[in-house]
């Protein structure tokens, strides 16, 4: 007896994708045909050679690459801390983290600005660093939620507890421990939260045009307004950034210490031992 | 020459106490088993040892020096853990020099070490392994080279056998018991296995609910237990309800047995008495000065030993036999003695739970 092939689900399968490749599909064709009558790529051509859009794109390059080192920081430490010695209090700093998605961006960049205003203490607004270093700030409070799940679950994966012990008992100190030991071992699901802040704080819109600062997301809803093909382009590149981002993550999670980024360019695989 | 005195130790984790009153002194180059049932505190024992956990009270000494409170990081101990805890992302090299990179040795000394170390776990050959690439077996050997190359003043073993099966349990251990002798290294080792904790140690500490039960050489506690829970813990054991009937002697089982150590119990004390299963025979001994009568209730052939369960005054018990091409095995129903030495007789100085 032969199995009937599941139509039914292929179909829906099919209606799914649809969903999504259509526009997708539509839009990338759309943004060929900046010249009338033939497919080129004027459009995407037109895009780089604007020196606004490499200028606002190196500066949230720079800002999202800050925020990640500075999300790091703050959040392996704590995150090990509390899996470590404070393992009570695991689901009151799961419920601080998540604190950015339900206050809203607009919320917080007001805040900032009362609080880091003119007549504050602290006037970080006054200067143009001062304003960058809130930004930076702000996109890390925006991949809290994402870096801390990413780099807890990865944790999690580890027996921390036995490790740090072990690394102890080889006379270690704790942030030897924690650089040589805990950091590598969560690489990881540091990489895989870093792609997630950066995707995040490239496109972030709110903070960053509310803070008045040259960065992508305002330009990006500028030439929406702007222009026809140009913005169908920066999708379309946008996306595919995205998806090399989800590939690039991938790859890290995957990959076993003293294996290469790409596995299928190891020549000589080792058998698991026999004792 | 003792090398590391616990004094008094108390630990409480909260209302519960987990180790009570622990005295204990282990001298340089000695072996010594912390052998008892899941719960009663050696892994506690062990990790205040290391400086993991802070004893509620008493004091640790090492070579002379109190170490009760310096951090695990001086004590200069090496660690060895049931669940291996090798750095998932170092090869073997890289996590035998660990702790020598931390001493700040330099390359040439830390790369002679290494080899040195991975020659005498003999796992030379697998230097660039990774512990994923590696057996349970293993990864436990380059965890005890780990732990030895910095040339800690001690070596402390949680349960490391625990998790590997039968066949290789028994060649580590006697592994780590050649390498221990190799080194002189003063050696804690923590397990819940009665024949490993016997077959290795110099001493073996019985513990039991938090105390130190019994400490005494492999022979001592098996031959002469101090308690009914050492007894029981550590091998097969018949007891028998009896009753003292003078300083040197028991009624039990409708007999009275004189000229054995002293009960220490004024005439009349119920008390247990008990016999090993090989210290029982159904066929006269040289040696063998006593017997009880009883009936063959089941018997089966073990290989080098014949086992029969022996009624004895309406209780149940087992008797061990060396096969010898002789030997008859004992027919069911059959009336029977059952001889045994004087001297083998246990006293045991609590009723057993
Ligand atoms: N950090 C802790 N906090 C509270 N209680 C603890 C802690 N560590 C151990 N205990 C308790 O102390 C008792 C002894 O634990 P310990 O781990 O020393 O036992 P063990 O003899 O090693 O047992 P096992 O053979 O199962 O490993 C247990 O009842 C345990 O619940
Ligand atoms: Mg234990």
């Amino acid at each position: 007896m032969t199995r009937r092939p599941p139509i039914l689900s292929i179909l829906i399968a099919l209606i799914g994708a649809a969903f999504f490749l259509v526009p997708l599909i539509a839009t990338f064709n759309f943004s060929l045909r900046m010249k009338r009558g033939e497919l080129s790529f004027a459009a995407y051509r037109s895009v780089f050679e604007s020196d606004t859009f490499l200028s606002v794109l190196s500066f949230s390059a720079v800002a999202s690459l800050m925020a990640i080192v500075l999300g790091i920081l703050i959040v392996v430490p704590t995150a090990y801390w509390v899996r470590l010695r404070l393992p009570r209090m695991r689901p009151v700093i799961e419920f601080l983290s998540l604190m950015p998605l339900i206050i809203p961006p607009v919320v917080l960049v007001f805040g900032y600005v009362r609080i880091y205003g003119t007549s504050s203490i602290l006037p970080l607004t006054m200067t143009q660093m001062g304003t960058n270093i809130l930004l930076v700030i702000g996109y890390v409070v925006l991949s809290i939620p994402y870096m801390y799940r990413a780099i807890d679950n990865g944790m999690a994966s580890i027996d921390i507890a036995t490790l740090t012990e072990a690394a102890e008992s080889l006379g270690a100190s704790r942030l030897r421990t924690i650089a040589v030991v805990i950091f590598p071992n969560v690489q990881s699901a540091i990489v895989s939260g870093a792609f997630l802040t950066f995707s995040i704080s490239m496109g972030e819109f709110v903070i960053t045009s509310l803070l008045n600062r040259p960065a992508f997301g305002p330009y990006l809803v500028q030439m929406g307004q702007d222009f026809a093909y140009q913005p169908s382009a920066l999708a379309i590149m946008a996306f595919v950034f995205t998806w090399v981002c989800m590939v690039l993550m991938e790859l890290f999670a995957t990959r076993k210490p003293g294996q290469r980024l790409l596995p299928w360019f190891v020549r000589r695989t080792v058998q698991k031992g026999k004792l | 020459m003792s090398f590391l005195t616990l004094t008094n130790i108390n630990k409480s984790f909260g209302a519960n106490t987990v180790v009570r009153d622990l005295d204990l002194t282990v001298n340089t180059g000695e072996f010594v088993s912390v052998l008892g049932p899941s719960g009663c505190g050696k892994t506690t024992v062990l990790r205040m040892i290391a400086g993991f956990e802070t004893p509620s009270s008493g004091s640790i000494r090492v070579d002379g020096t109190d170490v009760t409170a310096l951090p695990a990081s001086r004590r200069k101990i090496g660690m060895v853990f049931q669940a291996y805890a090798l750095f998932p992302n170092m090869s073997v090299r890289e996590n035998v020099a660990f702790g020598l990179k931390i001493v700040g040795m330099s390359r040439a000394q830390i790369d002679a070490r290494v080899s040195e170390m991975l020659d005498l776990i003999s796992l030379g050959h697998l230097a660039d392994r990774y512990p994923y690439q590696m057996s349970g077996g293993q990864q436990q050997r380059v965890a005890l080279a780990r732990a030895l190359a910095p040339r800690p003043n001690l070596l402390l073993l949680d349960e490391p056998l625990s998790a590997l099966d039968a066949q290789i349990r028994t060649s580590l251990r006697d592994d780590i018991r050649r390498i221990q002798q190799e080194l002189g290294i003063t050696t804690i080792f923590v397990t819940h296995d009665q024949e490993e904790a016997l077959s290795i140690s110099d001493r073996v500490v019985v513990m039991h609910k938090g105390r130190a039960d019994q400490i005494g050489s492999p022979a001592q506690i098996y031959n002469h237990p101090s308690t009914g829970f050492v007894a029981n813990f550590v091998g097969k054991l018949n007891t028998f309800d009896a009753m003292a009937s003078g300083t040197d002697s028991v009624a039990v089982a409708g007999q009275n047995i004189a000229g054995l150590r002293s009960t220490a119990m004024p005439p009349g004390t119920p008390i247990t008495v008990a016999l090993r299963p090989e210290a029982l025979s159904l066929a006269r001994r040289p040696g063998d000065d006593l017997s009880l009568p009883g009936r063959v209730l089941t018997s089966s052939f073990l290989g080098s030993v014949i086992r029969a369960q022996i009624e004895i005054a309406g209780q149940s018990v087992s008797v061990d036999m060396f096969n010898r091409s002789d030997a008859v095995l004992p027919v069911v129903g059959e009336q029977t003695e059952v001889w045994f030495a004087r001297h083998d007789v246990l006293i045991l100085r609590e009723v057993s739970p």
